[in-house]
């Protein structure tokens, strides 16, 4: 019953460093189904962000995809035109920041850099634009959409800022969010009530995820399905229940224990 | 530990805007009303009274250029040789009988002395009223609107020459008042294409890095290696000399342009290449924003408050380019004045012993270059955040 929308399947990163290149990921694979949330788990430097931005086709020069494959929707988006990368982009697949702060420019507010997104993806007169942004302040819960879009980044609190994030990374309708650490940086309130919006937004707008986190408490609140990176590999890969319950693997049973 | 680390890193990232916006959040608490770091730095480039001095000088001379027909009492061309480099006039107030009357000024009459050398003299009898809003030269206000009123004049037969007259006898402050269109013009739009063209050029060039990157900048190099001045020389004779004045001013500013977008370049790819690792870059290139998009819109704005003042800086450059190319009669042709050309004329020792006013456009050239200079200086000191030592 549930369609497949994005699959890795043995992909492999190599980083170069000064001193030689390494293989950051040696092997990852991956299934994330349509409107499932699934949690990419790991220790820091284990390379999730790494693969994270590699689904956009994002790495930074010193990386490179060394083989694998990347299907989205069946397309293989390693083989996929720069065009078409951009189209995707935004559109089909969106990116919700840890650091909503760096994420957005500062010298823009955030209505504009929330339009942005619009403007390139989806086609809307101003008035629409406008209906649009209230829409989605509102769908995020902000209040005084007015105000907030007119700000700049730094005049919000940390939380606003990251669901000011959120609204930006649901603006064109996406069917995969790839959320990387969406609740490190905010006290467990806050946390608390972003796992909330996330859950609303899964079942609203029935999105699929891609959770990029090493919190196990946030995996458990949010993700129908768990893999494990370690050691540039996923370890262990399953339903969210089962493998925080009976951890197969040892670097999986540690990360438990702690919590 | 992990998450202590992570959060650590995110710190390390968050750094650069915090610390760009640090300025604002002070003056947010102190004022209530949250103003930018440009709103700033014009606040505070208000407190210096020198800074401002030179602001109003410049407003007031870019004002004169553009009513330039209104304000001088003749036209550009408009002569009479009798009135040869005859010296400033006095405005009168005071008649014979030492009465306070309408300002007016006398007449002119020559002899010749030993050397067949002019010698003006007033004319006791011929006084001849300044009036106000008075009818002179027809001209095209802005060019659409037929207008003969000027700001100020004196009747026929008389002439007025408060800053004396040149080797024609064609008015010297109406042609410095004209003048000034030109030389003042042709900073502005030199700047403006060459920041145009250095910004975009350095911003692609940075952003993309690579090979591109190396091509870019050696081509910079080539261009920064000739010496500015022989350079402009070289391509201003290419010009054909069939050239109309317009054609020639359009040429004038092109290669002043074309010799000052290199530096810009350089400056602007370096800060390029370290603004494009910033992670704004990557969200926007992760939400679909096109590279072209991403340059100008998220790399160069950052780069603007050092371009502010680079453009402050460099507009003198492009006023003495020009007056250099006119004094030496590459730039400008004669009857059209820019302040270079009508410096031109004071070249000779004997000219600047009797007719020591022909310097004055010199006096306006350098009181222009002070004053975007100053201004520059300033506005560097309040928007360069690596030089403000306080928030406030």
């Amino acid at each position: 019953m549930a369609e497949e929308l994005l699959r890795i399947k043995d992909l492999r990163i190599k980083i170069r460093g000064d001193d030689g290149s390494r293989e950051l990921i040696k092997g990852l694979n991956l299934k994330v189904d349509s409107q499932k949330v699934v949690a990419l788990v790991g220790g820091s430097g284990s390379g999730k962000t790494t693969a994270g931005l590699a689904i956009f086709r994002l790495l930074s020069e010193s990386m490179n995809v060394q083989g694998g494959e990347i299907l989205f929707e069946g397309k293989d988006l390693l083989k996929a035109s720069v065009g078409d990368m951009r189209r995707l982009r935004g559109k089909d697949i969106a990116m919700v920041f840890q650091e909503p702060l760096s994420a957005f420019n500062p010298v823009f507010t955030l209505g504009f850099q929330i339009a942005e997104v619009l403007k390139y993806h989806v086609r809307l007169n101003r008035r629409q634009l406008r209906e649009r942004l209230y829409e989605l302040l509102e769908l995020v819960g902000l209040p005084d959409p007015k105000r907030v879009l007119r700000s700049y980044p730094h005049q919000l609190s940390g939380g606003m800022r990251q669901r000011a994030m959120i609204a930006q990374a649901i603006a064109a309708n996406p069917k995969l969010i790839i959320a990387d650490e969406p609740t490190s940086n905010l006290d467990v309130t806050l946390q608390a009530q972003i796992i909330d919006l996330f859950r609303k937004l899964r079942s609203d707008l029935k999105m699929s995820m891609l959770l990029i986190t090493h919190d196990l408490g946030v995996v458990r609140e949010l993700a129908d399905e768990v893999a494990v990176l370690f050691d540039g590999r996923v370890v262990e890969f399953g339903p969210a229940r089962d493998v925080l319950s009976e951890p197969r693997h040892a670097y999986t049973s540690e990360l438990t224990k702690i919590l | 530990m992990t998450t202590d680390f992570s959060k650590k890193n995110n710190k390390v990232v968050g750094t650069a805007p915090v610390f760009l916006n640090g300025i604002t959040h002070r003056k947010v608490c102190k004022e209530k009303k949250s103003l930018s770091q440009f709103q700033i730095a014009l606040k505070r480039l208000q407190r210096n009274r020198l800074a401002m001095i030179c602001v109003v000088i410049l407003a007031l001379f870019y004002f004169g250029a553009v009513f330039a027909d209104f304000l001088s009492p003749y036209s550009y061309q408009n002569e009479d040789r009798k009135y040869s480099y005859c010296p400033p006039m006095k405005v009168q107030f005071l008649d014979e009988q030492g009465k306070v009357r309408w300002p007016y000024v006398r007449g002119y009459y020559f002899t010749f002395d030993e050397f067949h050398k002019r010698v003006y003299a007033m004319d006791k009898f011929k006084k001849y009223s300044v009036k106000i809003f008075t009818r002179g030269d027809e001209y095209r206000l802005f060019g659409i609107i037929s207008c003969r009123y000027h700001l100020f004049g004196v009747d026929q037969p008389g002439r007025i020459h408060l800053w004396g007259a040149d080797a024609r006898g064609r008015d010297l402050l109406s042609r410095l008042i004209f003048g000034a269109r030109i030389s003042l013009s042709i900073g502005l739009i030199g700047v403006t294409i060459s920041f145009t063209l250095g910004l975009l050029v350095g911003g692609i060039s940075g952003y993309y890095g690579g090979k591109l990157d190396h091509i870019i900048m050696r081509l910079c190099e080539m261009l920064m290696m000739v010496p500015g001045f022989y350079l402009m020389l070289a391509l201003m004779v290419i010009i054909p000399p069939s050239f109309n004045s317009l054609q020639r001013y359009i040429a004038i500013v092109v290669v002043l342009s074309f010799i000052g977008w290199a530096s810009l370049a350089r400056v602007i790819r370096g800060m390029s290449i370290s603004l494009r690792e910033r992670e704004y870059v990557l969200a926007a290139k992760a939400i679909g924003v096109s590279d072209f998009a991403i340059v100008v819109r998220h790399i160069l704005p950052h780069t603007l408050s050092y371009s502010i003042v680079a453009v402050m800086l460099s507009i003198p450059g492009y006023i003495l380019g020009e007056a250099a190319l006119s004094l030496i009669g590459l730039g400008i042709q004669d009857p059209i004045p820019s302040w270079g050309n009508l410096l031109s004329d004071a070249m000779g020792i004997v000219r600047i012993k009797f007719a020591p006013w022909i310097l004055l456009p010199g006096l306006f050239i350098f009181i222009t270059v002070i004053c975007f200079n100053v201004v520059g200086d300033a506005l560097r000191d309040y928007l360069d955040p690596t030089l403000s030592k306080e928030g406030s």
